[in-house]
Protein backbone atom coordinates (compact mmCIF):
# COMPACT_ATOMS: atom_id res chain seq x y z
CA UNK A 1 0.00 0.00 0.00
CA UNK A 2 2.79 2.23 0.60
CA UNK A 3 3.82 2.40 -3.62
CA UNK A 4 3.92 5.72 -5.29
CA UNK A 5 4.98 6.41 -9.01
CA UNK A 6 7.72 8.86 -10.21
CA UNK A 7 5.84 11.20 -12.15
CA UNK A 8 6.82 14.83 -13.63
CA UNK A 9 4.67 17.56 -13.25
CA UNK A 10 3.09 19.28 -16.23
CA UNK A 11 0.85 21.92 -14.68
CA UNK A 12 -0.41 23.87 -11.66
CA UNK A 13 -4.46 23.59 -11.73
CA UNK A 14 -5.15 25.42 -8.35
CA UNK A 15 -3.22 26.17 -5.74
CA UNK A 16 -1.76 23.01 -4.15
CA UNK A 17 -3.12 20.94 -7.17
CA UNK A 18 -2.03 20.08 -10.56
CA UNK A 19 -1.61 16.95 -13.19
CA UNK A 20 1.49 15.06 -13.66
CA UNK A 21 2.55 12.26 -16.17
CA UNK A 22 4.08 9.42 -16.71
CA UNK A 23 4.67 7.21 -19.62
CA UNK A 24 1.86 9.48 -21.20
CA UNK A 25 -0.63 8.89 -18.15
CA UNK A 26 -2.04 11.82 -16.84
CA UNK A 27 -3.68 12.15 -13.96
CA UNK A 28 -4.81 14.92 -11.22
CA UNK A 29 -1.91 14.98 -8.58
CA UNK A 30 -2.84 17.03 -5.00
CA UNK A 31 0.51 19.05 -4.39
CA UNK A 32 -0.12 20.49 -1.08
CA UNK A 33 2.79 18.45 0.61
CA UNK A 34 5.49 19.10 -1.04
CA UNK A 35 7.40 22.68 -1.60
CA UNK A 36 7.12 24.91 -4.75
CA UNK A 37 5.64 22.61 -7.26
CA UNK A 38 6.23 23.77 -10.68
CA UNK A 39 6.26 22.53 -13.97
CA UNK A 40 8.76 19.47 -14.84
CA UNK A 41 9.56 18.73 -11.25
CA UNK A 42 9.12 15.23 -10.74
CA UNK A 43 7.23 13.69 -7.95
CA UNK A 44 6.68 10.76 -5.98
CA UNK A 45 2.68 9.83 -6.70
CA UNK A 46 0.98 7.95 -3.67
CA UNK A 47 -3.06 7.76 -3.65
CA UNK A 48 -3.45 10.67 -5.43
CA UNK A 49 -0.74 12.76 -3.56
CA UNK A 50 3.09 13.70 -4.33
CA UNK A 51 4.80 13.01 -1.12
CA UNK A 52 8.06 14.08 -1.94
CA UNK A 53 10.01 15.58 -4.89
CA UNK A 54 12.05 13.19 -6.87
CA UNK A 55 15.61 14.48 -7.43
CA UNK A 56 17.08 13.54 -10.72
CA UNK A 57 20.68 15.02 -10.25
CA UNK A 58 20.66 11.74 -7.32
CA UNK A 59 18.73 9.84 -9.66
CA UNK A 60 21.10 10.25 -12.54
CA UNK A 61 24.25 9.88 -9.98
CA UNK A 62 22.50 6.48 -9.21
CA UNK A 63 21.96 5.04 -12.63
CA UNK A 64 25.35 5.75 -14.11
CA UNK A 65 26.93 3.72 -10.46
CA UNK A 66 24.15 0.93 -11.76
CA UNK A 67 25.71 1.35 -15.66
CA UNK A 68 29.26 1.08 -14.65
CA UNK A 69 28.21 -1.81 -12.57
CA UNK A 70 26.86 -3.83 -15.76
CA UNK A 71 30.29 -2.83 -17.37
CA UNK A 72 32.12 -4.30 -14.94
CA UNK A 73 31.07 -7.39 -15.15
CA UNK A 74 30.76 -7.77 -19.01
CA UNK A 75 30.72 -11.85 -18.99
CA UNK A 76 27.85 -11.81 -16.20
CA UNK A 77 25.63 -15.56 -16.82
CA UNK A 78 22.24 -15.30 -17.10
CA UNK A 79 20.09 -16.26 -14.18
CA UNK A 80 19.67 -19.41 -13.09
CA UNK B 1 8.94 9.24 -19.38
CA UNK B 2 9.68 5.69 -17.67
CA UNK B 3 13.84 6.32 -16.92
CA UNK B 4 13.27 6.71 -13.16
CA UNK B 5 11.80 2.99 -12.80
CA UNK B 6 13.12 1.32 -16.19
CA UNK B 7 16.94 2.56 -15.54
CA UNK B 8 16.43 0.60 -11.94
CA UNK B 9 15.37 -2.80 -13.54
CA UNK B 10 18.23 -3.73 -15.68
CA UNK B 11 19.66 -7.30 -15.92
CA UNK B 12 23.22 -6.09 -16.03
CA UNK B 13 23.82 -4.27 -13.06
CA UNK B 14 21.51 -6.99 -11.48
CA UNK B 15 24.33 -9.49 -12.61
CA UNK B 16 26.79 -7.52 -11.08
CA UNK B 17 24.88 -6.99 -7.95
CA UNK B 18 24.94 -10.57 -7.85
CA UNK B 19 28.16 -11.31 -8.09
CA UNK B 20 28.89 -8.58 -5.67
CA UNK B 21 26.57 -10.51 -3.11
CA UNK B 22 28.32 -13.91 -3.79
CA UNK B 23 31.42 -12.16 -2.98
CA UNK B 24 29.90 -10.82 0.70
CA UNK B 25 28.51 -13.36 1.55
CA UNK B 26 31.86 -15.52 1.10
CA UNK B 27 33.28 -13.60 3.81
CA UNK B 28 30.67 -13.36 6.28
CA UNK B 29 31.02 -16.27 9.36
CA UNK B 30 27.49 -17.08 9.64
CA UNK B 31 23.98 -16.52 8.02
CA UNK B 32 22.55 -13.27 7.83
CA UNK B 33 19.08 -12.55 8.23
CA UNK B 34 17.63 -9.24 6.07
CA UNK B 35 14.12 -8.28 7.13
CA UNK B 36 12.36 -6.17 4.79
CA UNK B 37 10.11 -4.20 6.88
CA UNK B 38 7.76 -3.09 3.82
CA UNK B 39 5.23 -5.07 1.93
CA UNK B 40 6.12 -2.84 -1.33
CA UNK B 41 9.55 -4.89 -0.60
CA UNK B 42 8.14 -7.97 -0.63
CA UNK B 43 6.26 -7.87 -3.38
CA UNK B 44 8.83 -6.80 -5.71
CA UNK B 45 11.31 -9.30 -4.21
CA UNK B 46 8.93 -11.70 -5.23
CA UNK B 47 7.48 -10.31 -8.45
CA UNK B 48 11.41 -9.95 -9.59
CA UNK B 49 12.62 -13.29 -8.45
CA UNK B 50 15.50 -11.80 -6.12
CA UNK B 51 15.75 -14.53 -4.19
CA UNK B 52 16.96 -16.52 -6.69
CA UNK B 53 19.89 -14.29 -7.15
CA UNK B 54 21.02 -14.65 -3.30
CA UNK B 55 23.83 -16.38 -2.02
CA UNK B 56 22.91 -18.85 0.51
CA UNK B 57 23.88 -17.37 3.07
CA UNK B 58 21.55 -14.12 2.81
CA UNK B 59 18.35 -14.60 3.75
CA UNK B 60 15.28 -12.41 3.37
CA UNK B 61 12.98 -12.36 6.32
CA UNK B 62 9.11 -10.20 6.00
CA UNK B 63 8.40 -7.99 8.43
CA UNK B 64 5.07 -6.76 9.47
CA UNK B 65 5.07 -3.94 6.38
CA UNK B 66 1.66 -4.48 5.19
CA UNK B 67 -0.67 -2.20 6.24
CA UNK B 68 -3.96 -4.74 5.37
CA UNK B 69 -2.13 -7.66 6.62
CA UNK B 70 -1.84 -6.05 10.42
CA UNK B 71 -5.20 -4.44 10.58
CA UNK B 72 -7.18 -6.48 12.96
CA UNK B 73 -10.51 -7.72 12.09
CA UNK B 74 -12.00 -6.40 14.82
CA UNK B 75 -11.61 -2.77 13.49
CA UNK B 76 -12.91 -4.65 10.01
CA UNK B 77 -15.54 -5.38 12.24
CA UNK B 78 -16.24 -1.87 13.78
CA UNK B 79 -16.69 -0.68 9.74
CA UNK B 80 -19.46 -2.67 9.09
CA UNK B 81 -21.17 -1.75 11.48
CA UNK B 82 -21.19 1.53 11.05
CA UNK B 83 -22.12 0.81 7.38
CA UNK B 84 -25.11 -1.61 8.98
CA UNK B 85 -26.60 1.88 10.61
CA UNK B 86 -26.31 3.44 7.40
CA UNK B 87 -22.82 5.11 7.18
CA UNK B 88 -21.10 5.19 3.96
CA UNK B 89 -18.13 3.63 3.78
CA UNK B 90 -15.27 4.87 1.53
CA UNK B 91 -12.09 2.62 1.76
CA UNK B 92 -8.97 1.92 0.03
CA UNK B 93 -9.58 -1.06 -2.29
CA UNK B 94 -6.67 -3.59 -0.66
CA UNK B 95 -9.30 -3.79 2.37
CA UNK B 96 -12.44 -4.78 0.67
CA UNK B 97 -11.25 -8.87 1.34
CA UNK B 98 -9.59 -8.21 4.76
CA UNK B 99 -10.96 -10.98 6.36
CA UNK B 100 -13.03 -9.66 9.45
CA UNK B 101 -14.15 -11.61 12.63
CA UNK B 102 -16.91 -13.01 9.82
CA UNK B 103 -17.14 -12.04 6.73
CA UNK B 104 -15.34 -9.14 4.96
CA UNK B 105 -16.37 -5.24 3.57
CA UNK B 106 -16.88 -7.47 0.25
CA UNK B 107 -19.29 -9.62 1.74
CA UNK B 108 -20.90 -6.88 3.75
CA UNK B 109 -21.33 -4.94 0.38
CA UNK B 110 -23.15 -8.06 -1.24
CA UNK B 111 -25.34 -7.55 1.84
CA UNK B 112 -26.48 -3.95 0.84
CA UNK B 113 -23.70 -2.27 2.95
CA UNK B 114 -22.61 0.91 1.07
CA UNK B 115 -18.93 0.53 0.11
CA UNK B 116 -16.92 2.51 -2.36
CA UNK B 117 -13.70 1.98 -3.18
CA UNK B 118 -11.73 4.92 -3.87
CA UNK B 119 -8.07 5.51 -5.19
CA UNK B 120 -7.84 8.84 -3.48
CA UNK B 121 -8.68 9.72 -0.27
CA UNK B 122 -10.19 13.20 -1.54
CA UNK B 123 -13.00 10.91 -3.38
CA UNK B 124 -14.33 11.04 0.11
CA UNK B 125 -14.89 14.72 -0.38
CA UNK B 126 -17.13 14.35 -3.07
CA UNK B 127 -19.19 11.71 -1.35
CA UNK B 128 -19.65 13.83 1.39
CA UNK B 129 -20.65 16.95 -0.56
CA UNK B 130 -23.22 14.69 -2.79
CA UNK B 131 -24.82 12.55 0.20
CA UNK B 132 -25.46 15.64 2.58
CA UNK B 133 -27.89 14.02 4.41
CA UNK B 134 -25.80 10.44 4.76
CA UNK B 135 -22.40 9.92 7.32
CA UNK B 136 -19.41 9.14 5.08
CA UNK B 137 -16.90 7.31 7.01
CA UNK B 138 -13.31 7.00 5.69
CA UNK B 139 -11.42 3.59 6.44
CA UNK B 140 -7.99 5.32 7.46
CA UNK B 141 -5.98 3.05 7.72
CA UNK B 142 -2.17 3.20 6.32
CA UNK B 143 1.71 4.07 8.02
CA UNK B 144 3.48 6.99 7.69
CA UNK B 145 3.18 7.22 3.43
CA UNK B 146 -0.66 7.70 3.56
CA UNK B 147 -1.50 9.28 6.63
CA UNK B 148 -0.58 12.80 5.52
CA UNK B 149 -2.57 12.28 2.65
CA UNK B 150 -5.72 10.60 4.15
CA UNK B 151 -5.77 13.28 7.38
CA UNK B 152 -5.51 16.18 4.73
CA UNK B 153 -9.73 15.38 4.54
CA UNK B 154 -10.02 16.88 7.88
CA UNK B 155 -9.14 20.62 7.30
CA UNK B 156 -10.47 20.17 3.81
CA UNK B 157 -13.99 19.32 5.23
CA UNK B 158 -13.89 22.34 7.72
CA UNK B 159 -12.83 24.09 4.87
CA UNK B 160 -15.81 23.16 2.43
CA UNK B 161 -18.41 22.74 5.36
CA UNK B 162 -19.06 19.46 5.17
CA UNK B 163 -19.62 18.25 8.09
CA UNK B 164 -20.72 14.52 7.39
CA UNK B 165 -17.69 13.35 6.76
CA UNK B 166 -14.99 11.14 9.69
CA UNK B 167 -12.14 9.00 9.81
CA UNK B 168 -12.55 5.80 11.32
CA UNK B 169 -8.58 5.53 12.12
CA UNK B 170 -6.13 2.96 12.58
CA UNK B 171 -2.80 4.41 11.53
CA UNK B 172 0.12 2.35 12.39
CA UNK B 173 3.63 3.75 12.35
CA UNK B 174 6.73 1.83 11.67
CA UNK B 175 9.60 2.76 14.28
CA UNK B 176 7.42 1.37 17.76
CA UNK B 177 6.80 -1.69 15.48
CA UNK B 178 10.52 -2.26 14.74
CA UNK B 179 11.14 -2.01 18.63
CA UNK B 180 8.37 -4.38 19.52
CA UNK B 181 10.00 -7.00 17.20
CA UNK B 182 13.13 -6.67 18.19
CA UNK B 183 12.17 -7.47 22.03
CA UNK B 184 10.51 -10.69 20.71
CA UNK B 185 12.20 -14.08 21.10
CA UNK B 186 13.50 -15.66 17.93
CA UNK B 187 12.80 -13.24 15.36
CA UNK B 188 15.90 -13.29 12.92
CA UNK B 189 16.48 -9.98 11.71
CA UNK B 190 20.67 -9.07 11.79
CA UNK B 191 19.90 -6.08 9.59
CA UNK B 192 16.96 -3.97 8.22
CA UNK B 193 15.66 -2.88 4.93
CA UNK B 194 14.00 0.17 5.73
CA UNK B 195 10.68 1.23 3.60
CA UNK B 196 11.06 3.67 0.46
CA UNK B 197 8.18 5.71 1.34
CA UNK B 198 7.00 5.47 4.94
CA UNK B 199 10.99 6.81 4.63
CA UNK B 200 10.50 9.25 2.67
CA UNK B 201 7.82 11.02 5.22
CA UNK B 202 9.59 10.13 8.38
CA UNK B 203 12.88 10.77 7.20
CA UNK B 204 16.37 8.92 7.29
CA UNK B 205 17.03 10.37 10.67
CA UNK B 206 14.13 7.70 12.34
CA UNK B 207 15.88 4.84 12.49
CA UNK B 208 19.28 6.12 14.12
CA UNK B 209 17.93 5.59 17.38
CA UNK B 210 17.09 1.53 16.19
CA UNK B 211 20.22 0.97 14.76
CA UNK B 212 22.27 2.44 17.73
CA UNK B 213 20.41 0.80 20.25
CA UNK B 214 20.19 -2.75 18.52
CA UNK B 215 23.25 -2.81 16.82
CA UNK B 216 21.16 -3.52 13.51
CA UNK B 217 22.52 -2.11 10.13
CA UNK B 218 19.97 0.00 8.37
CA UNK B 219 19.62 0.13 4.48
CA UNK B 220 16.96 2.35 3.27
CA UNK B 221 16.13 1.38 -0.30
CA UNK B 222 13.42 2.33 -3.26
CA UNK B 223 11.01 -0.05 -4.65
CA UNK B 224 12.89 -1.29 -7.93
CA UNK B 225 15.02 -4.52 -7.82
CA UNK B 226 18.57 -2.81 -8.65
CA UNK B 227 17.65 -0.56 -5.19
CA UNK B 228 17.01 -3.43 -3.51
CA UNK B 229 19.59 -5.33 -4.44
CA UNK B 230 22.28 -2.35 -3.84
CA UNK B 231 20.47 -2.26 -0.72
CA UNK B 232 21.51 -5.64 0.48
CA UNK B 233 24.66 -5.11 -0.37
CA UNK B 234 25.10 -2.14 1.50
CA UNK B 235 23.85 -4.45 4.79
CA UNK B 236 26.22 -6.80 4.42
CA UNK B 237 29.28 -4.03 3.62
CA UNK B 238 28.07 -3.08 7.05
CA UNK B 239 28.18 -5.96 8.64
CA UNK B 240 31.65 -7.17 7.31
CA UNK B 241 33.09 -3.64 8.75
CA UNK B 242 31.22 -4.18 12.30
CA UNK B 243 29.40 -1.15 11.63
CA UNK B 244 25.66 -0.81 12.09
CA UNK B 245 24.20 2.62 11.14
CA UNK B 246 21.50 4.21 8.91
CA UNK B 247 22.68 4.14 5.39
CA UNK B 248 20.05 6.31 3.14
CA UNK B 249 20.27 4.59 -0.65
CA UNK B 250 17.01 5.92 -2.01
CA UNK B 251 18.63 9.65 -1.41
CA UNK B 252 16.79 10.76 -4.84
CA UNK B 253 13.62 10.53 -2.48
CA UNK B 254 14.30 10.39 0.97
CA UNK B 255 15.66 13.60 2.93
CA UNK B 256 17.20 12.92 6.35
CA UNK B 257 14.79 14.53 8.20
CA UNK B 258 11.13 13.26 5.44
CA UNK B 259 8.74 15.87 4.54
CA UNK B 260 8.67 18.65 7.10
CA UNK B 261 4.76 19.42 5.68
CA UNK B 262 3.18 15.72 5.73
CA UNK B 263 5.03 15.70 9.67
CA UNK B 264 3.32 18.64 10.50
CA UNK B 265 0.11 18.67 9.03
CA UNK B 266 0.47 14.70 11.17
CA UNK B 267 1.45 16.65 14.10
CA UNK B 268 -1.51 19.13 14.40
CA UNK B 269 -4.06 16.70 13.35
CA UNK B 270 -2.96 13.29 15.70
CA UNK B 271 -1.66 12.21 18.55
CA UNK B 272 0.10 8.83 19.21
CA UNK B 273 -2.04 6.10 20.57
CA UNK B 274 -0.96 2.23 21.85
CA UNK B 275 -2.59 0.35 18.41
CA UNK B 276 -3.27 -3.20 17.88
CA UNK B 277 -1.68 -4.97 15.30
CA UNK B 278 -3.16 -7.99 13.97
CA UNK B 279 -0.47 -11.01 14.86
CA UNK B 280 1.66 -8.62 16.89
CA UNK B 281 -0.73 -7.41 19.30
CA UNK B 282 -0.91 -4.23 21.28
CA UNK B 283 2.22 -2.11 20.51
CA UNK B 284 2.58 1.29 22.37
CA UNK B 285 2.68 4.33 20.30
CA UNK B 286 2.71 2.66 17.14
CA UNK B 287 -0.62 4.32 16.31
CA UNK B 288 -2.07 7.77 15.63
CA UNK B 289 -5.57 9.02 16.42
CA UNK B 290 -6.73 12.25 15.87
CA UNK B 291 -6.69 15.37 18.56
CA UNK B 292 -9.16 15.95 21.35
CA UNK B 293 -10.22 19.33 18.76
CA UNK B 294 -10.96 17.19 16.03
CA UNK B 295 -13.35 14.47 18.00
CA UNK B 296 -16.12 15.51 15.43
CA UNK B 297 -14.43 14.06 12.73
CA UNK B 298 -13.42 10.78 13.97
CA UNK B 299 -15.64 7.85 13.03
CA UNK B 300 -15.57 5.77 16.89
CA UNK B 301 -16.00 8.68 19.34
CA UNK B 302 -18.41 10.59 16.59
CA UNK B 303 -20.58 7.27 16.67
CA UNK B 304 -19.75 6.58 19.99
CA UNK B 305 -18.24 2.99 19.23
CA UNK B 306 -15.38 1.18 20.42
CA UNK B 307 -12.60 -0.91 18.19
CA UNK B 308 -12.14 -4.21 19.74
CA UNK B 309 -9.73 -6.58 18.86
CA UNK B 310 -11.89 -8.94 16.71
CA UNK B 311 -11.17 -13.10 16.53
CA UNK B 312 -8.62 -13.74 13.67
CA UNK B 313 -9.04 -17.33 11.90
CA UNK B 314 -8.38 -20.39 13.28
CA UNK B 315 -5.69 -21.74 12.15
CA UNK B 316 -4.33 -18.69 10.34
CA UNK B 317 -0.19 -18.35 11.12
CA UNK B 318 -0.05 -14.75 10.04
CA UNK B 319 1.08 -13.56 13.47
CA UNK B 320 4.44 -15.88 13.04
CA UNK B 321 4.64 -15.10 9.17
CA UNK B 322 4.36 -11.25 9.87
CA UNK B 323 7.38 -11.82 12.51
CA UNK B 324 9.55 -13.88 9.64
CA UNK B 325 9.52 -16.65 12.06
CA UNK B 326 8.00 -19.03 9.44
CA UNK B 327 7.95 -18.88 5.82
CA UNK B 328 4.18 -18.60 3.98
CA UNK B 329 4.21 -22.11 2.83
CA UNK B 330 5.07 -23.54 6.50
CA UNK B 331 1.59 -22.47 7.47
CA UNK B 332 -0.56 -25.80 7.17
CA UNK B 333 -3.29 -23.82 5.24
CA UNK B 334 -0.71 -22.17 2.56
CA UNK B 335 -2.66 -23.21 -0.64
CA UNK B 336 -4.23 -25.83 1.20
CA UNK B 337 -7.53 -23.69 2.50
CA UNK B 338 -6.01 -20.73 1.73
CA UNK B 339 -5.20 -19.10 -1.83
CA UNK B 340 -5.58 -15.66 -3.08
CA UNK B 341 -9.33 -16.23 -4.05
CA UNK B 342 -10.39 -17.98 -0.43
CA UNK B 343 -7.89 -16.22 2.15
CA UNK B 344 -8.36 -17.34 5.41
CA UNK B 345 -5.78 -14.91 6.53
CA UNK B 346 -4.88 -11.02 5.44
CA UNK B 347 -1.26 -12.35 4.55
CA UNK B 348 -2.68 -13.62 1.84
CA UNK B 349 -5.37 -10.79 0.86
CA UNK B 350 -3.16 -8.01 0.22
CA UNK B 351 -0.91 -8.13 -3.54
CA UNK B 352 2.01 -6.81 -0.22
CA UNK B 353 1.43 -9.45 2.24
CA UNK B 354 4.02 -12.76 2.51
CA UNK B 355 1.15 -15.52 1.82
CA UNK B 356 -0.09 -13.72 -1.23
CA UNK B 357 3.09 -12.96 -2.90
CA UNK B 358 4.62 -15.93 -2.15
CA UNK B 359 1.69 -18.05 -3.79
CA UNK B 360 1.22 -15.46 -6.96
CA UNK B 361 5.23 -15.49 -7.90
CA UNK B 362 6.46 -18.79 -5.90
CA UNK B 363 4.40 -21.56 -5.63
CA UNK B 364 2.10 -22.18 -8.62
CA UNK B 365 4.01 -20.29 -11.25
CA UNK B 366 7.67 -20.90 -10.73
CA UNK B 367 9.07 -19.78 -13.58
CA UNK B 368 7.27 -15.97 -12.88
CA UNK B 369 9.65 -14.62 -10.36
CA UNK B 370 12.22 -15.28 -12.97
CA UNK B 371 13.32 -12.24 -15.12
S1 LIG C 1 -1.26 -19.03 4.35
FE1 LIG C 1 -3.26 -18.08 4.82
S2 LIG C 1 -3.82 -18.96 6.80
FE2 LIG C 1 -1.62 -19.34 6.52
S3 LIG C 1 -0.60 -17.59 7.51
FE3 LIG C 1 -0.86 -17.05 5.35
S4 LIG C 1 -2.80 -15.93 5.29
FE4 LIG C 1 -2.77 -17.02 7.26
Amino acid sequence: MCLGLPMRIVELTSEGAGIAEMDGLRQEVDLSLIEDPAPGVFVIVHAGFAIERLDTAEAEARIRLFEDLAASTPEAPPPA
Amino acid sequence: MTRYTDAFRERGAAQALRARLADDAARLDGDFRAMEVCGSHTMAIARYGLRELLPPRLRLVSGPGCPVCVTDPGYLDAAIALGRQGAILATFGDLLHAPASAGDLAGARAEGVDVEVCTTPLAALELARRYPDREVVFLAIGFETTVAPVVSLVPRARAAGLRNLSLLTAFKTIPPALEALVAEPDVPLDGLLCPAHVSAVIGADAYRPFAERHGRPCVIAGFEPLDILLGLHGLLAQRLRGEARVENQYDRVVRPGGNPRALALMHTLLEPEDAHWRGLGTIPGSGLRLRAAYADTDAARRHGIEVRPGRPRPGCRCGDVLKGRIEPADCPLFGRGCSPDRPVGPCMVSAEGSCAAAFRFGLLEPGANRR
